[in-house]
């Protein structure tokens, strides 16, 4: 005998004790998909048969039954099952998780299971006991299918059970291996002659008076439901589709006017109300026959599809993640109507809960039901009912190019009940309240570059102070700056950094061409800048007024006086308005990587507390030390000691003589390294008086609407930036900049001379990238940039002494690997963050990587690398 | 570096009472880097010794572990160049048998007040010069201070902080070496040390009498000891008994007192009454505070029964730690950790753990948020978390004419992002509150001014209906 059971469904044993259901149990099913009652009481109280822990086992194992089912995971229920209330439980069980209850029945006589139960070794069950059990069962049988069983399937005698297959089978609405592409059209509502020109549209070749349309080779499409009511020409538009289904040209979901009419034909009582009326116009002209077809197609539709792999789901009236692919009454009126709170609105519409706002699914779900605008992209899931009937568009959603078309309804077939609302888009998304859960502890983040990167609790800890503190509005924030590790430590002598190393990683890693970039020595700063406050509020969701935001590495305001923030933004939207930015890049806001100086200006207090004190310290402290050493050479050179004063007894015994004059000449050495030091730090500090003072230089051309620019070669970046940013207001300069063919060792020299000259004018040094943005060999990732920097700037980073002594061989001691995987994790996650930001997904996605950053920011790396 | 001066007849002998012979210059081995001693003057009437600190900048940074003393041993590093607690040590060891105040061979002369002056090369001032005179003035010697620019080249950025100090005085020259050893890191106030228990008894040692006669010795003890309350107690104690006449109660120095004026313990208090009072009237009982810190209100609340269920949420997981201590939650019983909950969250995100309490309490903490993102904590504590009462205290910036120092739009608080007049916190409370269902009330914290208003204002959001 062979039995069909649904892929996910609650699958109920029912039978008397020795009736053979582990057996069974164990033969079709795995053993992690059985929870046997037996098991858990021995997993409790380490017997099997103890009674007493039966209430404990029972509710451990529906707690374990409820996370399979979760994960859509078939489970078997291995207990008697015999009594009505055990088997109410298996029946709640499945209505909570929507899916079919299925009851297998074991029917053994009681003379077997006795038999069985008396042969036993282990344990045994009285024999009244198995005598009741089979009683129950008798009396249960024929009810099960009324009690909620949507599946019984009663095995009469061992050689039934014996002989039994079971089958699984998928559900109707689980199309996963349709892969499409799909042309999802959305609420028709009668309209057929709109509905004809967007499948023109569209490419099918449509035979209006055939009812009829062919798409175009490998096409399919989905009909969201709603194709009629208070629209001209419902029954054109049931016949086309019925037309178009039948073949398998179309697939298609029911909406809640569909049910109604299906209502309506199965001689139901309706209310005349929104538009059906027109359809039972049209039906009285109408023979029987079609009648009958049109009832059979309604009631043979399936609540919604899950399709392409579980990447897509359409339904009528959208569908929460816990719901799709699952089959019960609940879903279906989630599918038809949405979910309603039983209130209705000043028209006299059901309110529904803004369960879009809300989904979290990975699966995108395509819906109408409510009618908007334009389609309303949120949280992955996308309205495209653009309310043909009332005079707005009949929209189609072709997927996987998530491109939409549409056509303008010919005419407002019907007032509209209420006024279309505008849609909300990504960031500007109503979710856009981030929660904590989001955030906090142990966090996986799928990225495109480095698959996924793990983020500790600790630093997601430290990160959520320094987010909620000190960052500005997450809004704005779509990408930090990843860490950049320097090159590989030099050999050669008095060399800390060297190009030679940078060059030779990236040739060992295959590259062939590299560019270097002079590092500006200022503070790092990512720019944002709308064309206007009205499209920031738009794109981004800020509900300040502001239009732009000038911020650190660690998110927070570059700008302390917003002022001075919207003194740059004007000036950087002049440039941009001048050199023809917006239209060249069809855009009206940019995301800028870019270095501020003078570093004095964001460090002034650590110029002031810190690097200025030790200079001042140094230089006046070891000058006042010289001299006294001078003078004490002088005063033992001039004078003999005077008689009797010789070796006087001391104690403790002398100590070692002094050669003051090797300390004198160390003391003038120690002296000139703090002079260099001083002026290394100065070449990077003026005074600011206006925005005018600043200087800033862009490097990345890191995002525009719709586009990130990884994809072009840092080359591109410095011209692009060169030609549309830079020059045309001093505040914003170009970076100096070289390409290096590493096969030529004439062009790795020169770029070192190079290096060699822009460090030893005072530069910081450079920053060496391979050609490509984002650098990789094979499958693995590449450092996207080494800095390489120069040997006086480096007095600012190790002390101004530690080219003196043997400092330097401490410091060559350095390792560099914890820095190079975060170096990667972080750049992995701040190109998924813009990826994510493009792509309109919702704040807290973008967020989530934002903050990723920030919190691998927080783990603690030698902060001199 | 230190040099020492003597004048007088026979002045070399400077070098017996230092133990340091003066045409010898030495070289003295520390555990992190070597000392030096040698004269640069040396005549009939005069007398110069100088003590020299030689330290590698770079070996210091690197030989010390990882997170030891916050930045204290980071490579660019004013240590190897100024006078600090290393040069205390130095002169312990250097000096020791000269600081005991015995010389073989010359003790009458170590007994007595000498003419002696001594110069600290670069000493980090924390307390500016005034503080200089009065802790060396009343031990009796001339003070003579000469500052620096941060650097030269830009004005603006003002002073760099380090005095070069000369002291000159009649003195006996174990008091000036024992003055120096707790006086320069009572001014550069960055020991290289870990400050404990054994630090009071150096503090005695070689304080003793002079330090229990002084009258800065609450400020000298407080710095020597790293503010350390206890340890701070403890010595003031000691030197109490040491000075059996003393009874007066001990000030505190001017910079302390400005930390945690007096004033604030209590407008503090009145807040925490004022917070208790309307929980009471409200008839909450299931109390939750948003930016709990170290649990000051928890620790008030926790008394009365009233509250059956109390919870605290702060961003900063230290500041958590620190409430769980003060409200010695680790070790208590089931039913305390049941009734008290500590948690890390953030105003600025959505927290279902934020549901279902009867009131929330948001005491003076919206003012250190950015004004911009107070639209998100109103989303997620009137929106989403929806508690029956909710009651937000921030300062009155009204009241700030009433602080000396506070005039010209100073805000109180380096960290507090806003101060609010009456009439801006009461706009905004009544905006949030129509926005999101809500009534809202005000009252007054501390004692009003007649024109300014109270200290700090409280508003007390009801939801209707």
């Amino acid at each position: 005998m062979r039995i069909e059971i649904p892929q996910l469904s609650v699958v109920a044993l029912v039978g008397a004790s020795g009736c053979g259901k582990s057996t069974f149990a164990g033969r079709h099913f795995l053993p992690t998909e059985v929870l046997s009652s037996d098991f858990f009481r021995g997993l409790i109280s380490d017997d099997e048969s103890d009674q007493k822990v039966t209430p404990q086992a029972f509710e451990t194992l529906y707690y374990i039954a409820n996370r399979r089912l979760d994960l859509g995971r078939l489970t078997v229920i291995d207990a008697t099952n015999v009594q009505k209330d055990a088997r109410a439980q298996v029946l709640k069980l499945a209505r909570d998780q929507d899916c079919h209850a299925v009851a297998i029945v074991l029917d053994i006589p009681e003379k077997v299971c006795q038999a069985r139960n008396a042969a036993r070794s282990d344990r045994t069950v009285p024999a009244s006991v198995v005598a009741r059990h089979s009683d129950a069962l008798r009396r249960s049988i024929r009810h099960l299918r009324k009690e909620g069983f949507r599946y019984v399937h009663v095995l009469k005698g061992q050689e039934e059970v014996d002989a039994c297959e079971i089958v699984r089978a998928p559900l109707w609405n689980d199309k996963r291996e349709l892969e499409g592409p799909f042309d999802v059209i959305g609420d028709v509502h009668g309209c057929y002659g709109e509905l004809c020109a967007l499948l023109a549209k569209l490419g099918y070749s449509v035979a209006p008076d055939a009812f009829d349309a062919v798409p175009p080779a490998g096409r399919t499409a989905v009909f969201l439901g709603d194709l009629c009511d208070r629209g001209p020409r419902n029954v054109a538009v049931l016949r086309l589709v019925m037309n178009m289904t039948r073949v398998g040209r179309a697939l298609c979901v029911p909406g809640n006017h569909d049910v109604k009419l299906l209502r309506m034909l199965g001689g139901g009582a309706v209310k005349p109300t929104h538009g059906i009326d027109r359809t039972k116009a049209e039906f009285s002209a109408v023979d029987g026959e079609f009648a009958g077809e049109v009832e059979a197609f309604l009631r043979g539709l399936v609540s919604h599809y899950v399709l392409d792999g579980g990447r897509l789901v359409v339904s009528h009236a959208g569908l929460k993640e816990k719901y799709q692919g699952r089959g019960s009454p609940r879903v279906r009126n989630f599918c038809l109507y949405g979910e309603t709170t039983g209130e209705t609105d000043e028209f006299g519409l059901p309110v529904l809960l803004p369960w879009a706002d809300e989904y979290r699914g990975g699966a995108l779900v395509v819906y109408g039901h409510t009618p908007v605008l334009e389609p309303e992209l949120v949280n992955n899931t996308i309205c495209i009912d653009t309310g043909c009937v009332f005079g707005g568009k009949l929209t189609a959603f072709r997927y996987p190019e998530r491109e939409t078309v549409q056509v303008a309804a010919f005419s407002e077939h019907y007032p509209p009940v209420r006024p279309l609302k505008p849609p909300r888009v990504g960031s500007a998304a109503p979710d856009d309240l981030l929660r904590i859960e989001d955030v906090l502890g142990i966090r996986r983040i799928s990225t495109r570059l480095r698959k996924v990167v793990k983020i500790n609790a600790e630093n997601s800890a430290a990160a959520l102070e320094v987010m909620s503190r000190f960052a500005a509005d997450p809004h704005w924030l779509i990408y930090l700056p990843p860490a950049m590790s320097p090159c590989e430590t030099s050999q050669l002598p008095g060399f800390l950094e060297h190009p030679e190393e940078a060059f030779s990683y990236y040739a060992s890693h295959g590259a062939e061409q590299c560019v270097c970039e002079e590092k500006h020595m200022g503070s790092r700063a990512v720019v944002v800048c709308s064309r206007d406050a009205g499209s920031a509020a738009r794109r981004f969701g800020v509900g300040d007024g502001s239009s732009g935001i000038v911020h650190t590495r660690t998110g927070r305001h570059f700008f302390d006086d917003p002022a001075d923030r919207d003194a740059i933004l004007s000036r950087l939207r002049a440039s941009l308005d001048a050199s023809g930015f917006w239209e060249r890049f069809s855009t009206d806001w940019v995301c800028l990587d870019c270095e501020i100086m003078p570093w004095s200006a964001k460090a002034q207090k650590l110029l002031e507390d810190r690097y200025a004190a030790v200079g001042r310290a140094g230089r006046t402290g070891l000058a006042a030390v010289g001299e006294t050493i001078a003078r004490a050479i002088e005063t033992l050179s001039a004078a003999a000691p005077p008689d009797g004063a010789s070796a006087p007894s001391l104690s403790p015994p002398p100590a070692p003589m002094l050669d003051l004059s090797g300390l004198l000449e160390r003391f003038r050495a120690r002296e000139d390294a703090l002079e260099s030091y001083v002026n290394a730090y100065r070449r990077y500090c003026w005074d600011v008086k206006g925005p005018e003072d600043y200087r800033i230089a862009p490097f990345h051309l890191l995002a525009t609407e719709g586009r990130i620019w990884f994809s072009e070669s840092h080359l591109w970046h410095m011209k692009t930036l060169g030609e549309f940013v830079a020059g045309r207001d001093p505040v914003f300069i170009a970076t100096d900049h070289r390409m290096v063919d590493l096969k030529d060792r004439g062009s790795v020299s020169g770029a070192v001379k190079w290096w060699e000259d822009l460090t030893g004018s005072g530069g910081e040094g450079m920053v060496v990238k391979p050609l490509d943005f984002v650098p990789m060999k094979g499958s693995s990732l590449l450092q996207p940039a080494v800095k390489c920097r120069g040997r006086e700037y480096l007095r600012i980073i190790y002390g101004p002494e530690y080219l003196l002594g043997n400092g330097m061989e401490l410091l060559k001691k350095r390792s560099l690997s914890r820095k190079r995987g975060l170096a990667l994790d972080e750049f992995a996650l701040g190109i998924e963050s813009l990826e994510r930001f493009v792509r309109n997904e919702p704040l807290r996605s973008v967020h989530e990587c934002v903050f990723g950053v920030l919190a691998l920011e927080s783990e603690p790396v030698d902060p001199r690398l | 570096m230190l040099t020492i001066t003597y004048e007088g007849e026979n002045a070399a002998d400077l070098g017996y009472l230092l133990h340091k012979f003066p045409y010898r210059p030495q070289e003295f081995q520390l555990n992190w880097g070597k000392a030096y001693v040698f004269y640069p003057e040396i005549s009939e009437r005069r007398a110069t010794a100088a003590l020299l600190l030689d330290m590698d900048p770079v070996g210091l940074a690197r030989g010390r572990g990882r997170g030891g003393g916050a930045g204290l041993f980071d490579y660019v590093n004013d240590r190897p160049y100024v006078s600090s607690s290393f040069m205390s040590v130095a002169i312990a060891k250097v000096f020791g048998t000269a600081m005991s105040g015995r010389s073989e061979s010359r003790q009458e002369l170590a007994d007595s007040l000498l003419e002696l002056s001594a110069s600290v090369a670069m000493l980090p001032c924390r307390g500016g010069r005034e503080m200089l005179e009065s802790v060396f003035g009343p031990l009796g010697y001339g003070v003579a201070i000469e500052t620096f620019p941060a650097d030269e080249m830009f004005p603006s950025w003002g002073g760099s902080g380090h005095v070069c100090l000369t002291l000159r005085g009649m003195v006996r020259l174990s008091d000036l070496l024992n003055h120096l050893y707790v006086l320069i890191p009572v001014f550069d106030s960055r020991k290289h040390y870990w400050v404990g228990e054994d630090e009071v008894a150096k503090l005695l040692r070689h304080g003793g009498q002079w330090l229990s006669e002084h009258p800065m010795k609450a400020f000298i003890a407080e710095r020597y000891l790293k503010r350390s309350r206890p340890l701070v107690n403890m010595a003031l104690e000691r030197l109490a008994e040491a000075n059996a006449a003393d009874g007066e109660i001990l000030p505190l120095g001017p910079e302390e007192a400005s930390d945690f004026p007096e004033r604030a313990r209590s407008l503090n208090a009145a807040r925490y009454g004022a917070v208790a009072a309307e929980l009471k009237a409200l008839s909450a009982r299931k109390v939750v505070d948003l930016g709990c810190g170290a649990g000051g209100l928890l620790a008030f609340l926790v008394r009365d029964s009233q509250f059956s269920s109390l919870a605290g949420m702060d961003v900063s997981s230290d500041a958590l730690e620190r409430a769980e201590e003060r409200l010695k939650l680790k070790d208590a019983g089931d039913f305390l950790r049941g009734r008290v909950k500590l948690f890390q969250g953030s105003l600025a995100y959505r927290d279902g753990r934020l549901e279902g309490y009867d009131a929330a309490c948001v005491v003076e903490v919206i003012e250190h948020m950015d004004e911009p993102r107070l639209e998100a904590f109103a989303k997620s504590l009137l929106g989403h978390a929806r508690p029956r009462a909710a009651i937000v205290t921030t300062p009155n910036r009204e009241y700030n004419a009433r602080f000396p120092g506070l005039d010209g739009g100073k805000l109180r608080h380096a960290d507090h992002r806003f101060e609010w007049t009456r009439a801006e916190f009461r706009d905004w409370a009544e905006t949030v509150a129509a926005r999101f269902g809500y009534g809202a009330r005000f009252s007054d914290i501390g004692e009003p001014d007649p024109a300014h208003g109270p200290p700090s204002q409280m508003a007390v959001f009801t939801l209707c209906g």
